[in-house]
């Protein structure tokens, strides 16, 4: 019931959700979030995002999570976890969650939950392109207190 | 051993792994130490807080974990995916 990818190629919503629903007739609820690359960070207008990864490691810790968001609510059916990486641009798709279940509740909380993890635990590194330069993205202390409220 | 490293520490330490003549098993934090006098123009980067570690793709929040001989070890800035 898990898919998760790491991959280069776009992923079209459409079809992950399609995904979700097909021949499911036991959930009440989908829940899905998409990431996207926005133009303005941190006061500086960005032109590209590269995304550098830890091949090894990357789909074992996505695992790690969709296995913590299940052992916290047994009641979560489908999950699908897409995260890209390499030369991305503006407005691109990065990342795709999707949870069902049969209530509400626990499809929102774990997308969240997934998210929030995923932001502290997959190695995953953006290196943003600004004018004719670039820079790494710092971790934000925020992405980290979000960890506090699980 | 062999430690990787990824995004702006392999940039700044301009490369993606070193070898370092170290005895094993060794804890986190003296593997640590033995990468500050490796690289020490860039110690501050491979501080505990600024450098995560990971052992057999797992990360390690734990300064004393142990390291043994065939894990694949690596030190990376905090992640920013997502």
């Amino acid at each position: 019931m898990d898919y998760i990818r790491v991959q280069e190629a776009d992923f079209d919503v459409q079809a992950e959700y399609q995904a979700m629903r097909k021949d499911n007739r036991e959930d009440g609820a989908i829940v899905f979030f998409v990431g996207q690359v926005r133009e303005m960070n941190q006061g500086s207008e960005v032109t590209g995002l590269f995304l550098e990864h830890y091949p090894a490691m990357t789909e074992k810790s996505l695992q790690t999570i969709v296995a913590q968001a299940r052992e916290r609510w047994p009641v979560l059916n489908r999950i699908r976890l897409i995260h890209r990486v390499g030369q991305l641009h503006i407005s691109d798709q990065i990342v795709f969650v999707a949870v069902s279940s049969s209530h509400r509740e626990a499809a929102f909380e774990a997308c969240h939950f997934m998210m929030d993890f995923l932001k502290n635990r997959a190695p995953f590194w953006k290196k943003e392109t600004i004018g004719a330069g670039d820079r790494w993205v710092e971790a934000l202390q925020k992405d980290k207190d979000a960890l506090t409220k699980w | 051993m062999k430690v990787l490293f990824f995004a702006q520490l392999r940039e700044r330490l301009n490369c993606d792994n070193t070898d370092l003549d170290i005895e094993l098993p060794v804890l986190v934090c003296d593997l640590r130490e033995a990468l500050m006098t490796r690289f020490p123009d860039h110690a501050d980067l491979l501080k505990a807080g600024k450098a995560l570690v990971a052992i057999n793709q797992e990360l390690v929040n734990d300064e004393k974990a142990t390291i043994a001989t065939a894990d694949e070890v690596a030190f990376f800035p905090p992640v920013t995916g997502g």
